[in-house]
């Protein structure tokens, strides 16, 4: 293997070895130990938000029948478990986790190029979650507004939390912020700028890829949720009109005036959308990298998959307005906004055909990572297609405030993505802890969640059909809803809480394999990309030991004719093993 | 939302052409002499740079959100002008004149004529407190006036507007003070040179977002 000196660039990292218990697992400012940080306090609060969805399941699926449940904790569970999924978890843990682990290991660097203010970064995310929980031990309780905290009710009388809940909330948003900023200037000055030798933009594994476009897109679309909390804040506290109109509230006369809700919806959706894709995009170039390594096969099309990723970040800032047609438009942004989202899923479904291009004649092993990718596959397939029905006005109009809506989101921006966390999680894990989880607890695991998603949402599809409204506490005695309908709304908390108790054979899987999982090579799956050359498996501190190593070819170099073994690392130099076609044969 | 659109526009279309311009004619299936070689930094310039441009174009988000938000609230029939404070003027002088001043001392930074850049650190600095100082005794005046947040959305935007220029200020006069300080201690100019250069063309920055509120605030 070729490795480059120290001496040769190295000035600009900074070395801060770590002395004592605090500084190397509390205030530590290496990449990966704040990536573990980052990764547990994500999945511990997204626990906390998949059991405010078993609650409020258990009221949908079998109404009058639980009293700890009532319309006011109801909608504080609906709207805390969307908050705390959307930013808190997903957001969290694909660029505060994985991109905290992965950038340095994957580019060749050995740290991130600001390791004291990545330190900072997971401490101010840790604030912003107490701040989250601490809405819940308030008077009046976290607030119950919605996930997309709309004025005017989020601040009105008669909404839940509407003291100090909501106050919280949009506090802990800000914090979530300025823990975000920091961390993405990191990860997207680290990318650009601390990359090892010959790593080229080029060669970059399309993780980083997803990763760094989905940095940008954070860094440029949370100013909008800012800049909405602030003005809302503003409203609130000091009564101001930003938003709020001239209104009665609870039969009182507010002395707000003029304000415009509307405003607060374009904010709003001005971040929310491109969130989707900075939830999006990094699982779309972390699944592109379990596929290629479990297939044995380079990645089909890697130039059209890193355009297609940066076409999906410029035109996510485009497609706001579609989550506000109901809001009542000009029929030509309708129009418009209509277009630019059919747009969209040009790249996306290139993107599709990309990945199963990748595992056609592949040598597939389907272990557990393997399975989670393909599962991905076809949950965003499913949730694109209906993204498709939901983007044109005239078929939105009638399904926005059904549950056809909330199955979409959840199967394209909630089991998606989260199929790939699962994924991801157990293929670094070898890396992250040094053993190797069990396979067969694995396997249970994916398969409960997977059926368990599908057997969830797509009854929810067809009771959206049926026009059963969303957000409702209890539909009570309707005439579109038959007695079938019923019946699947409690199979459908089944089918919940049965996914809920499966993440415990997860949770299980790894605490346990941490001390009795096999030791694990330093690359159990034959990889070839940084990451898995590192010198100590988990990597020490610095990653490197005394050398960066030196980069020679793309990171998908499997299966190249005539070479000895199948995957040929990234470190290898050309004259070893011919790289791809220069071996004179199209892979 | 046009104004953010545009910035956005601006902000993005920069961002792909640059990244097309690096992918667009290579072939990473293929070795090349030249890739090998690379050394792994895509801008030639410091890491430290590269973060403020990056927190400059997040900055800009932030701003040109708000003056979308402006501009739409604006509409409304009940809005009613601020009549913004003679003073505010005054102010901008001074800020023009910090940022004049700073970048005199950068020059001197960069020079290594430390004999200036004491003195021009610590006048910059004094000039943009007193910047800040003015602002405040502008929202006084405008107060004491009746100009109220809760009575008009324009105020309210005005002393909004105003507070986060004020903040993105004093997060620059916190590196101003680390750097000053260094200064004033011994340490020559060489060891604070970047921080002085980066400095600079955040005050630009300010300076340029604050003419673009000013004018905004004066014509509507």
């Amino acid at each position: 293997m070729a490795y480059v000196s120290i001496a040769d660039r190295d000035h600009e990292v900074e070395h801060h070895d770590p002395q004592t218990f605090i500084s190397k697992y509390v205030w530590s400012q290496d990449h990966k130990v704040i990536a573990i940080q980052y990764g547990v306090l994500a999945i511990f609060i997204g626990l906390v938000g998949m059991l405010l969805s078993s609650m409020f399941r258990l009221q949908l699926g079998f109404p009058d029948t639980f009293d700890f449940i009532n319309p006011e904790n109801y909608l504080q569970f609906v709207s805390t478990h969307g908050m705390i999924m959307v930013v808190y978890l997903l957001t969290a843990l694909f660029l505060g986790g994985f991109g905290n682990y992965l950038i340095p290991l994957m580019i060749g660097s050995r740290d991130m190029v600001f390791p004291f203010m990545n330190m900072l970064s997971v401490w101010v995310y840790a604030l912003s979650v107490i701040i989250l929980l601490a809405s819940f031990f308030v008077p009046g309780g976290a607030t119950g507004a919605g996930w997309t905290l709309y004025p005017p009710q989020a601040i009105s009388a008669g909404t839940p939390g509407v003291d100090l809940g909501i106050v919280l909330m949009l506090l802990s948003l800000a914090v979530f912020i300025v823990a975000f900023t920091m961390g993405g200037l990191n990860y997207v000055t680290t990318v650009l700028q601390a990359r090892c030798r010959g790593m080229t933009l080029m060669r970059m594994p399309l993780s980083v890829w997803g990763i760094f476009m989905a940095t940008i897109l954070g860094l440029l679309a949370f100013p909008a949720l800012l800049v909405s909390a602030i003005m809302m804040l503003f409203d609130k506290l000091l009564g101001t009109s930003f938003f709020m109109p001239a209104m009665l509230a609870a039969g009182e006369v507010t002395d707000h005036n003029g304000g415009s809700p509307v405003l607060f919806q374009h904010l709003f959706w001005f971040f929310g959308h491109p969130e989707v894709y900075i939830v999006a995009l990094p699982a779309f170039g972390i699944v592109s990298d379990l596929l290629s390594v479990h297939a044995r096969k380079n990645i089909f099309g890697y130039r059209m998959m890193v355009w297609a990723i940066i076409a999906i970040g410029g035109l996510s800032f485009i497609v706001w307005a579609h989550h506000m047609y109901v809001s009542g438009m000009n029929p030509y942004f309708g129009f418009f906004f209509a277009t630019t989202t059919l747009i969209i899923a040009v790249p996306t479904a290139l993107k599709v055909y990309n990945w199963v291009l990748t595992l056609w004649q592949g040598n597939i092993h389907l272990r557990v990572p393997m399975l989670f990718a393909i599962g991905f596959v076809f949950t965003f397939t499913h949730g694109g297609l209906t993204g498709l029905f939901l983007g044109n006005v005239t078929i939105d109009l009638p399904l926005s405030d059904t549950y056809f809506v909330v199955a979409h989101f959840h199967m394209v921006m909630g089991v998606s993505p989260v199929l790939v966390v699962f994924g991801a999680i157990y293929h670094w894990y070898p890396k992250m802890s040094g053993r190797m989880y069990n396979e067969t607890l694995g396997k249970w695991h994916f398969w409960l969640t997977f059926l368990g998603a599908y057997s969830l949402y797509l009854p929810m599809h067809y009771i959206g059909f049926l026009g059963v409204p969303r957000r409702y506490f209890a539909m009570g005695d309707t005439d579109f809803m038959p007695d079938s309908a019923i019946t699947l709304n409690s199979a459908m908390t089944i089918s919940a809480l049965i996914i809920a108790v499966s993440q415990l054979i997860f949770l299980y899987n790894m605490i346990v394999s941490l001390k009795k999982g096999e030791k694990a090579d330093g690359n159990p799956w034959k990889a070839t990309s940084l990451e898995w050359l590192t010198p100590d498996n988990p990597p020490k501190h610095g990653n490197w030991g005394h050398d960066l190593p030196v980069v020679h070819r793309w990171a998908y170099d499997y299966s190249v004719p005539g070479a000895e073994d199948d995957y040929t690392p990234q470190t290898v130099p050309a004259d070893v093993v011919p790289v791809g076609r220069d071996h004179g044969v199209d892979t | 939302m046009y104004i953010t659109l545009i910035f956005l526009g601006i902000i993005m279309a920069t961002i792909i052409w640059w990244l097309l311009r690096q992918t667009f004619n290579t072939q990473p299936w293929v070795s090349e002499a030249a890739d090998n070689a690379a050394n792994g930094s895509s801008l030639d310039t410091s890491t430290k740079s590269v973060a403020l441009m990056t927190f400059i174009a997040v900055a800009t988000s932030v701003f040109a959100l708000f003056i979308s938000a402006y501009t739409i609230r604006m509409e409304e029939p009940d809005w009613r002008p601020v009549a913004e404070p003679a003073l505010l003027w005054a102010n901008t002088v001074v800020l023009i004149l910090a940022s004049i001043v700073y970048h005199w001392t950068r020059n001197a930074a960069v020079k290594g004529i430390d004999a200036r850049v004491r003195p021009g650190l610590t006048v910059a600095g004094a000039l943009t407190i007193l910047f800040l100082l003015g602002q405040l005794v502008a929202w006084r005046q405008l107060n004491s006036a009746g100009y109220y947040a809760d009575t008009n959305v324009a105020n309210a935007f005005f002393y909004l507007l105003t507070a986060v220029h004020a903040l993105h200020m004093l997060g620059g006069l916190w590196v101003w003070f680390s750097s000053t300080i260094k200064v004033w201690t011994g340490a020559d100019s060489d060891s604070v040179r970047l921080s002085i250069e980066l400095c600079t063309v955040y005050w630009h920055f300010l300076l340029l977002v604050w003419i673009v509120l000013f004018g905004m605030l004066l014509s509507t």
